[in-house]
């Protein structure tokens, strides 16, 4: 079953752009405990460029709008969050190329995308970085036949509460060591936005 | 100013990039040298585009070599690199920004290959960066 068109895509980047927006304290504030503090302020303004630039195009393919989204947020994002997402997108969209997504391409695109950041970032799982929410929606996809979404939303819940308390090693947090105990990534709680998004444009009527 | 290997200074401060060009003109006359620092509208962070464009502008087909200051603007100056359609561009991978560029400008400046220069650049890896 086709889960995924243009429209329901463009729809994607739109509802991710609003609850960056929305969140965009939220996600700061995250930052400024274990990092430099800019993460609500690049997400939503590197969304907000993905949704200007798409708005006005046309596109012939799924994987056309990913494409163009993670060339935006790459050339438009300043900090890390850039390269990584723009990567995870791209991934996306050369997986998908020529291809109406389904949910079985969807698990295999998300794996390119995961591959991707791991290999952009030097991640692996349980460095508590956003690599950890991707990896369980890779599993998750992995082994469900997803019927309800709202699942895959409890999995990146489940996840950013178990990397609470785990030391950062990667990135900016990696810095203050045992201190980043108790605070959660902000690159955590950005990619469940990005999946709480997608859950709802695919639940979406037609 | 003809076939030297190029140098790329990557930060996330513009102002960063001056003073680095700043300190090793003192002891430079001809290498190309380009500034990728700051985003596209001249905010802290690093731009692909910016990265791109400046391997462009230095490249005499001698090889550019890329330095960089922090962990994102590596991954931004490694997709810079992958979609370069050009060959023989080097990321001073783990090198001190301004111990590294110093270095490769004097090296570059007595035409040492590509290959010599970055043989130089590993001995200032950090292991943590």
């Amino acid at each position: 079953m086709m889960i995924l068109t243009v429209e329901k895509t463009k729809q994607w980047m739109k509802e991710i752009h609003k609850r960056m927006e929305t969140n965009k304290e939220q996600l700061t504030a995250l930052d400024q405990a274990i990092g430099d503090g800019d993460h609500g302020i690049n997400m939503a303004r590197g969304f907000g460029e993905v949704v200007a630039k798409i708005d006005g195009t046309e596109y012939d393919s799924v994987a056309d709008v990913l494409k163009s989204a993670a060339m935006t947020l790459t050339a438009k994002v300043g900090g890390a969050s850039g390269p990584l997402y723009g990567t995870a997108f791209l991934k996306m969209a050369t997986a998908l190329q020529g291809q109406e997504v389904n949910q079985q391409n969807l698990k295999a695109a998300t794996d390119q995308a995961l591959e991707g950041i791991k290999m952009r970032g030097n991640a692996e799982f349980g460095e508590k970085t956003l690599y950890d929410v991707w990896y369980q929606v890779a599993e998750f996809l992995g082994s469900e036949k997803v019927e309800d979404w709202q699942e895959m939303l409890e999995v990146c819940q489940a996840t950013i509460e178990d990397t609470r308390e785990l030391k950062a090693t990667k990135g900016r947090a990696s810095y203050l060591n045992e201190r980043s105990r108790g605070h959660v990534d902000p690159g955590s709680m950005s990619s469940f936005y990005i999946f709480e998004a997608l859950a709802t444009v695919i639940e979406m009527e037609d | 100013m003809a076939d030297k290997v190029g140098l790329v200074i990557i930060s996330h401060s513009k102002k960063i990039g001056e003073g680095v060009c700043d300190l090793i003109s003192q002891v430079i006359s001809d290498v190309p040298i380009a500034i990728a620092a700051g985003t596209d509208d001249g905010e802290i962070g690093t731009s692909m585009e910016l990265i791109g464009k400046a391997i462009e502008d230095v490249d005499q087909g001698k090889g550019v070599i890329l330095l960089y200051d922090l962990g994102s603007a590596k991954m931004n100056a490694e997709m810079a690199i992958e979609f370069s359609e050009r060959d023989q561009i080097k990321l001073a991978n783990h090198v001190p920004l301004v111990e590294g560029a110093y270095i490769a400008a004097v090296e570059a400046n007595m035409g040492y290959s590509l290959e010599k220069i970055m043989k130089s650049l590993t001995k200032l890896e950090l292991e943590d960066m």
